[in-house]
């Protein structure tokens, strides 16, 4: 709910949008949030119209930020956010409901509402027994709540002091933390009985440069699954000093040119070109309705050779981490494309359900509130053998994009965007002029097939990925590569 | 109603001495249906509600600093536990001069009703009904209708009250309406997508008819679509997309982005930024535009405010707090994004002063250029902050005065500076949609199309 309704615009704007960031455990001892006895209670009540499965998914989530804007640290917020959401599905059919009241009755208030899709089902009167709880794993960060706020607030003014020292032309700074504990439980008629605790650390610099040619924007930003401790590796002053040159760099920048060129992607830029080029089109629920240009694919070459496509929620404190996802199904590596050749598609419990397979760990919801649907985790293209800096000198005039921001993508016609937010002219091999910023498009596919260079310099970057209305972390992998040729939206001739 | 404002009264009560407090307390309760293949894909129902709560702790002359805690839930336990996080926040924060709650300033709310009880009163079966029939009638429409990936029907009860230790009681409840569809046509290999909404602050207000014609004409009229070469051009924007385009330039139009030097409209107050034709308001008492209030999320009364007069920047607005900092006062435009959300400066009811020609008209004088459907990329490719422009497109190509031949995988491109400049015309056709920003068609000259 909001103050007026983003879901109605963000329902009928379409398209899944991703951006750049920014926008996990528990000790064994912690009482689960919901007793077994109850959650045994609550599905038997969801199933006694006739349901064929019942689930439970509950949500206890810890949110704080802070944002340092102007000078000032302007906001220090925290929230918390409990609740719980029940599915029930009868054929095709999925009723849900939500509430914040994880009492009994209050959980028999919500069965009842979800359960009303079942009532012409029949009754149905087994009782719902459930196994073990499969606990969340043990881990060894620094739980938010365990730091002080002063040692937060410090990691902000140190990068705006960075930032600002970085050219005299920086004329606005601001810099932004985060960090979450969402600990969720799942328990269903069909067994499952698992919980996780999600510890997710975030930190942003956005700065602004002033000159002749007008403003410029630049931004940078580091996010985990991982606790505070993540800053004893990441300097606050490095990622504040590449947001500063990212913003001075462009002051100088040329018109980005228009029509096709040959572009070559920088390691760590992005990997949201594979996100968009691909990523959204194989996702179960697009493919089970026709969707998506990906459609009987599997086993077909859908890329170029050198596309060996992963999909890994279990990637060492990678920002589209869990353990288990938010049907309670362990995250797992998933290959999507190997060597050109489609593989798989991402699965959910819903979809995989109708093909009579397993699921691959990729049903997410953006909180309690909300269904569950196929969504990415950490998806990334593998490593080739070039040397990125050949791969420069090997192309005669083009895009360097040394940072990509967000995209978008149509995924029943392949179409895609994503945007440039630090690009190069390439001439005669040598990366020359800085570029404004400009978007990019092509087709999925045929985009995939004109990959024709992969180096060994892989890296990847977090990112919020935004899908009919629901939003979730993303992590997107790239070696430096190279497209053949991609329309380029620029406004030079 | 009352018990919400008597809970942000009781919050307002716990302030200490030399603290200021304001609570934000919401409650909604919604339903959605999405209706696929003739069955109800899924049925959701829920009500929700959260608290917001500010602390401003005096620190002499330095000014006060602010401190801020949410809470998803309207439990008295939870309740406590935010105010005491709030006051602990506000600790921390930088002591601010211009930092200060919204204080009363005499301006009379407008009366809205802005509640149709047709939303609460209309039976369950009876909004499955309409999502079904929506799905079926785009289904049956045309032959090449290959998929209808969702139709959904959902609606929305929203209530909010506001209070504060310094004045402010507000109380707004609104209701609204959706029906949405995603369709896709097919030939052969080629494929296309359309949507088609209506919105309405009741079920009765609903456009069954408008929102599946809408799905089939835009998805059937793109196949075929294809590459064109690059081009400089006229540029037709469809009503939605100059909904969206409104709504990016507003953000630059910000008091607050324009006091801290992230906006391109700084310092031109006075000058002449468009085309004579433009004139850009915010009028959120106009009970026609989907985000209508009467107050604001400070609890001021929402006021009419211009934003470019004739082409000559007229006016910013404000937020309490932008408005301090840059020595005015609010123009009663504070927005949240709900509980978990503190005020900033945002519009809502964004309109340009209608020019004399519908779109059929437009298409007809400028003759040849680029009919744009709908964009992507608008958050990658649009920067409010340089004004650079540049998104994804798919539409029609205009010839002769009239839509021809259908364009995809192409991207329009121009400064946002540059395209004010170079507005033709603006339509006649206001169209209030969901969102900040009405509708209308907007015909801009001198765009870079970038294809092959």
């Amino acid at each position: 709910m909001r103050e007026w309704s983003l879901k109605v615009t963000l329902r009928h704007l379409g398209r899944p949008g991703c951006s750049d960031a920014v926008d996990t455990m528990t000790p064994v001892t912690a009482p689960p949030l919901i007793d077994s006895d109850v959650l045994e209670r609550v599905l038997t009540a969801s199933l006694a119209k006739g349901g064929e499965m019942a689930e439970v998914f509950a949500e206890d989530r810890q949110i704080s930020s802070a944002i340092l804007d102007d000078r000032r640290i302007e906001e220090l917020s925290s929230g918390r956010e409990r609740g719980a959401g029940i599915r029930v599905v009868i054929g095709e059919t999925t009723g849900f409901a939500h509430t914040a009241d994880l009492t009994e009755s209050g959980l028999l208030a919500a069965a009842e509402a979800a359960a009303a899709v079942a009532r012409r089902g029949g009754g149905r009167t087994e009782t719902v027994g459930l196994p073990a709880r499969q606990s969340a794993p043990e881990h060894d960060f620094v739980l938010p709540s365990e730091v002080e706020k002063s040692a937060k607030l410090e990691l902000l003014s140190r990068a705006d002091d960075a930032a600002r020292s970085a050219g005299a032309a920086i004329t606005q700074v601001q810099v932004g933390y985060g960090d979450s504990r969402r600990r969720v439980l799942i328990a269903s008629s069909e067994g499952m009985h698992s919980e996780d605790d999600q510890i997710r650390t975030r930190f942003n610099v956005s700065c602004v440069a002033t000159g002749d040619t007008g403003m410029q924007t630049g931004f940078e930003s580091i996010a985990r699954t991982e606790g505070f401790e993540v800053f004893g590796r990441f300097a606050v002053e490095e990622i504040a000093r590449i947001a500063a040159t990212r913003a001075l760099g462009k002051l100088d920048a040329r018109p980005a040119p228009s029509g096709e060129l040959p572009v070559v992607l920088a390691g760590g830029s992005g990997g949201i070109l594979f996100h968009e080029a691909c990523g959204h089109g194989l996702e179960a629920d697009h493919i089970v309705k026709d969707a998506s240009v990906y459609v009987g694919q599997v086993g077909e070459q859908v890329a170029s050779a050198l596309v060996t496509l992963v999909d890994d929620g279990t990637v060492g404190g990678e920002w589209g981490n869990y353990a288990v996802d938010d049907e309670g199904k362990a995250a797992a590596r998933n290959v999507l494309i190997e060597n050109g050749v489609l593989t798989d598609y991402l699965w959910d419990w819903l979809r995989a359900r109708k093909e009579g397979r397993p699921s691959s760990g990729n049903g997410r919801r953006q909180s309690y509130q909300h269904l569950p649907m196929v969504r990415m985790t950490n998806t990334f293209l593998l490593a080739g053998k070039e040397n990125p800096d050949e791969l420069v000198a090997q192309t005669p005039k083009g895009v360097y994009v040394a940072k990509l921001g967000g995209g978008q993508v149509n995924t029943a016609t392949g179409d895609f965007v994503f945007g440039t937010s630090e690009a190069y002219l390439i001439e005669d091999g040598k990366i020359t002029s800085p570029l404004r910023d400009a978007n990019l498009i092509g087709n999925g596919p045929e985009v995939l097939r004109r990959i024709d260079a992969v180096a060994d310099d892989f890296a990847m970057m977090p990112g919020t990925c935004g899908k009919d209305g629901q939003s979730v972390p993303v992590g997107c992998g790239q070696a430096t590569l190279r497209i053949g040729g991609i329309t380029i939206g620029g406004t030079a001739a | 109603m009352s018990d919400l404002v008597a809970l942000a009264e009781r919050i307002v009560a716990k302030a200490k001495a030399g603290e200021e407090i304001e609570a934000y307390v919401a409650r909604g309760h919604d339903i959605e249906v999405r209706a696929y293949d003739g069955e109800v894909e899924s049925l959701s129902s829920a009500t929700t509600g959260g608290i917001g709560v500010r602390v401003l702790v005096a620190n002499g002359s330095e000014g006060a600093r602010l401190g801020f805690a949410w809470a998803g839930s309207l439990d008295d336990e939870v309740v406590e536990s935010a105010v005491d996080e709030a006051r602990d926040n506000a600790t921390f924060a930088t002591p601010d001069p211009d930092v200060a709650f919204a204080t009363p300033d005499g301006v009379p709310a407008t009366e809205l009703d802005l509640w149709d009880q047709s939303v609460a009163d209309t039976a369950t079966d009876e909004k499955v009904a309409i999502a079904l029939e929506l799905e079926r009638r785009v289904r049956a429409a045309d032959p090449r209708i290959r998929q209808v990936s969702s139709a959904d029907y959902g609606d929305e009860r929203v209530e909010v009250a506001l209070a504060s230790t310094t004045g402010i009681r507000s109380f707004t409840q609104r209701t609204a309406a959706f029906l949405s569809v995603s369709a896709i046509a097919g030939e052969g290999s080629d494929s296309h997508t359309g949507t088609g909404f209506s919105v309405a602050r009741g079920f009765a207000g609903l456009d069954l008819d408008r929102a599946g014609v809408d799905a089939v004409e835009r998805s059937t009229r793109m196949l075929g679509a294809t590459k064109v070469p690059s081009d400089r051009l006229t540029v037709v924007f469809d009503r939605r997309v100059v909904s969206t385009l409104l709504s990016i330039i507003s953000s630059a139009l910000s008091g607050e982005a324009v006091v801290k030097g992230r906006s391109f409209f700084a310092g031109r107050m006075g000058e002449k930024v468009a085309t004579g034709s433009f004139t850009l308001v915010d009028d959120p008492t106009d009970p026609r535009a989907f985000a209508a209030a009467a107050h604001d999320a400070e609890g001021l009364a929402c006021r009419r405010t211009v934003l470019i007069d004739s082409g000559t920047l007229a006016g910013f607005f404000y937020d309490t707090v932008s408005a301090r900092r840059a020595g005015t006062s609010s123009t009663g435009s504070a927005v949240r994004g709900g509980y978990s959300g503190t005020p900033g400066a945002g519009c809502r009811a964004l309109v340009l002063q209608p020019g004399r020609h519908d779109q059929q008209a437009i298409l007809a004088v400028v003759g040849e250029g680029l009919y744009v459907q709908s964009v992507t990329g608008v958050h990658s490719g649009v920067n409010p902050v340089s004004g650079d422009f540049s998104v994804g497109v798919e539409g029609l190509m205009v010839r002769d005065g009239g839509l021809a031949e259908p364009v995809r995988e192409v991207t329009v491109a121009s400064s946002l500076q540059r395209m004010l400049q170079s507005v033709l015309h603006v339509g006649v056709d206001i169209e209030w949609l969901p969102g900040i920003a009405a509708g209308q068609t907007l015909a801009i000259g001198d765009m870079q199309l970038s294809g092959s």
